[in-house]
């Protein structure tokens, strides 16, 4: 009756952006011992004062279930849902990769990138930032292949999400 | 329009009154001066000056407790606030309404490490329901009212409301208590119909039923402890209660099978293991209450009935969740029983009370009381034969052994008349609350079973009991240990008794005579009866020092990480301890 296989999920909790709030969820992750994968968060309806966090984590039926139902007990969370098994929906990621090279490995770096559609968001003689979005294995197959054409750094936002089709969440 | 501004001090006292609050718990200091003077001015709230700031917190859990309201405490900034963090994660724990009010310092002083400043919310955050920081004097009003709210409603639990001192003395205006939906925070009340009726099909059809109650039904008002008796009376299962549901069925009910757990009873725990429907209402798997996970009542179909949805599935999967007040959900579940004309199989229902009667004839609180020394058991049950036929009597208990043995032998036939640290084991628990329990019910007689250990772990409060003329009971089981730690040490350590010796004890009469209470001391099983009766006729507080076996062990016992049919019952089985005591077990508290 319980599975025990581990699985991904992608949670997305609606709260009242008030002080604090993000310490009680990261609290409540750490307390309890579960895993953040990513974390995003930012404020979506400033009118409402409501921010969306977007959590990566990854546990068994019973946790992922576990954490949901800690999430919603928290007072300023609205809506908490796990999108991985609530229909289809959007996954996307952003990251900022800086390449420092000069000559042929250069050019192949702004080559790879024109494959992967990241766009050069700054230019010096010998470096590029490079703005990619994507999934996260596409953006993780992207910062894999910069690695020998000159990697300096990377910074990438977590995931976000949304569902797919007219309704909200 | 000026004549309707009002300091901040003004408006705190002015919400307090208006969510009925008679009485706080605490004590003052630097930022929280303009709050004491606003209630020096006024008369409707009473302030019992408590004697260290956990005492007013444990004391606002036995008002709690034993009146259904919610707690309030003040204290200070900074080490005023920290002392409360015990308090307010016993009260997290057990579910306990408290709103906690702590002084901080002015809000341009605050992260500059100014004197007695601490990260007062960021320091309670994991270990209260909710806490807020007012910032602004116009969001005051409205936090004291949301706090009560949230510390009330749902499942309970301890709220912090951190007051700097310059929004204490700011002028600003009173808003009364609104009516209006909280934005997020809505608890559901009822519960789902199709569940409750699944779970009348599952109990109607069950040979072996058992209904198996918690703090939740205590939590959710006399009514529901009422709605529990019936359903037992309907059904005919046996019903057990957890350490912190003891009250919700009265303990002379005929199918009350005694307390469940490591050191419940034989028939409770046998019920668990055996039944092949369990009905938990308001209770939450607790690993003292399930043993080994995976040998929990393996042959159960489970309901659970709970006000919060984070307790289902978390250590037991169950079959039929029912998100929901105990006394909303137990109140549909007798309709749909009754409307449905649902009876129980009988004979199957005679032939499952056979084997409990089996059970409860080997007498698993069974002791010896013999020659000169007093066993801790005997003190109790003489105890609990003094107070027979009183309704004014309320419990408290410290813990360890004694308070296991309360728990044994003591009869509880209503709710909220017993007070124990549960979830947090926090010695040093029942003399406050037996205090704040006296505060709230002043003519009521206020006994704290304690060990000499716990007792000594907020003594300081029997000044307060002096100072407001509390006539509390303390009724030591003195065995001279930690006696729980010793019994452990005895069974799992080889007998290494490390620290647990309790040297150097204060003389408990002398303690008493110098706070103003009365000392007694016992040692004689002939004179118990003879003390008990002069403690509970001396019209002030009381310590009794009663010396009591320092051998003697709780049982039965299952030990951690063993499933509930390895019950030990008593020191000839000591084998029986070993061979289900395990290494895994031992690693578990």
């Amino acid at each position: 009756m319980i599975k025990s296989e581990q699985r991904k999920a992608t949670i997305a909790v609606l709260v009242d952006n008030e002080p604090g709030v993000l310490a009680r969820v990261i609290g409540l992750f750490s307390g309890r011992g579960y895993n953040i994968d990513s974390l995003t968060v930012s404020e979506v309806d400033a009118a409402a004062h409501l921010s969306r966090i977007t959590i990566v984590t990854s546990g068994t039926e019973m946790v992922i279930t576990q954490i949901k139902a800690q999430l919603q007990r928290l007072v300023p969370v609205h809506r908490t849902s796990d999108l991985t098994v609530e229909g289809p929906y959007v996954e996307r990621e952003l990251a900022l990769v800086k390449v420092s090279s000069s000559g042929e490995t250069r050019v192949e770096a702004l080559r790879i990138a024109d494959i992967f559609r990241a766009r050069a968001v700054d230019s010096t003689i010998n470096s590029f930032v490079f703005e990619i979005t994507g999934s996260l294995e596409k953006i993780s197959a992207f910062v894999d292949l910069m690695r020998p054409l000159g990697l300096v750094d990377v910074s990438r936002t977590g995931v976000v999400a949304i569902s797919r089709g007219p309704d909200p969440i | 329009m000026a004549q309707d501004r009002m300091t901040g001090s003004e408006i705190l006292v002015k919400a307090l009154v208006d969510q009925g609050v008679d009485v706080l718990f605490g004590y003052p200091g630097g930022a929280v001066l303009p709050i004491y003077d606003a209630i020096f001015q006024q008369n409707q709230l009473r302030h019992i000056l408590v004697r260290q700031e956990g005492g007013a917190v444990h004391a606002a859990e036995g008002y709690a407790r034993s009146t259904g309201k919610v707690g309030v405490v003040l204290v200070t900034s900074g080490p005023g606030a920290t002392n409360c963090v015990t308090g307010l994660t016993d009260a997290l724990m057990d579910s306990i309404p408290v709103v906690c009010l702590t002084g901080q310092v002015a809000t341009h002083l605050i992260g500059n490490d100014a004197f007695q400043e601490a990260d007062t919310v960021g320091i309670t955050r994991p270990c209260t329901k909710h806490n807020y920081l007012v910032k602004s004097i116009e969001d005051l009003a409205r936090t004291i009212h949301e706090a009560f709210h949230v510390a009330k409603s749902g499942r309970p639990g301890p709220v912090v409301v951190d007051l700097p001192k310059d929004v204490m003395t700011a002028l600003g205006s009173y808003l009364p208590p609104a009516k209006a939906r909280h934005r997020s925070y809505n608890p559901q009340v009822k519960g789902d119909l199709s569940r409750i009726e699944q779970a009348v099909d599952l109990l109607a059809n069950a040979k072996k039923p058992l209904i198996y109650a918690g703090g939740g039904v205590i939590n959710a008002g006399p009514a529901a402890s009422q709605l529990l008796t019936n359903l037992a009376d309907l059904t005919g299962a046996p019903t057990t209660l957890t350490l912190m549901g003891l009250g919700a069925l009265p303990a002379s009910h005929k199918n009350f099978v005694g307390m469940v757990g490591m050191h419940g009873s034989l028939e409770a725990n046998m019920c668990m293991h055996d039944c092949d429907v369990m009905l938990c209402v308001g209770a939450r798997f607790d690993d003292r209450v399930t043993g080994r996970l995976d040998a929990f009542s393996p042959g159960s179909k489970k309901i659970h009935i709970d006000i919060d949805a984070s307790s289902i599935n978390k250590n037991i999967a169950v079959d039929v969740p029912i998100i929901g007040d105990c006394a909303y959900v137990l109140e549909d579940i007798i309709k749909v029983w009754k409307s449905r004309q649902a009876k129980c199989d009988g004979k199957a229902l005679a032939s499952w009370w056979d084997e409990i009667e089996g059970w409860r004839a080997r007498d698993s609180f069974k002791y010896t009381q013999s020659g000169e020394v007093i066993k801790p058991q005997y003190a109790l049950e003489r105890l609990n034969a003094h107070l027979k036929g009183r309704d004014d009597v309320f419990i408290s208990t410290e813990v360890g052994q004694h308070q296991m043995w309360a728990a044994q032998f003591l009869d509880f036939e209503k709710p909220n008349h017993w007070m124990t640290s549960g979830g947090l084991g926090t010695m040093g628990y029942g003399l406050p609350a037996a205090m704040g329990v006296q505060v709230a019910h002043p003519d009521a007689l206020c006994i704290d079973v304690a060990g000499e250990a716990s007792i000594l772990m907020n003594i300081q409060e029997m000044a307060t009991l002096a100072q407001y003329r509390l006539p509390v009971k303390v009724f030591i089981l003195n065995n001279r240990w930690m006696g729980m730690v010793r019994q452990w040490q005895e069974f799992f350590f080889g007998g290494r008794y490390s620290e647990s010796y309790m040297d150097s004890l204060p003389d408990f009469v002398k303690l008493a005579e110098s706070f103003g209470a009365v000392g007694l001391r016992v040692s004689d099983p002939e004179k118990l009866d003879d003390v008990i009766a002069e403690m509970i006729a001396t019209p002030s507080a009381v310590i009794v020092d009663v010396a009591v076996d320092p051998n003697e062990n709780v049982y039965p016992m299952i030990p951690a990480g063993a499933a509930h049919n390895q019950i030990t019952m008593s020191p000839d089985e000591q084998a029986v301890l070993d061979a289900a005591s395990t290494d895994e077990g031992l690693a578990l508290v």
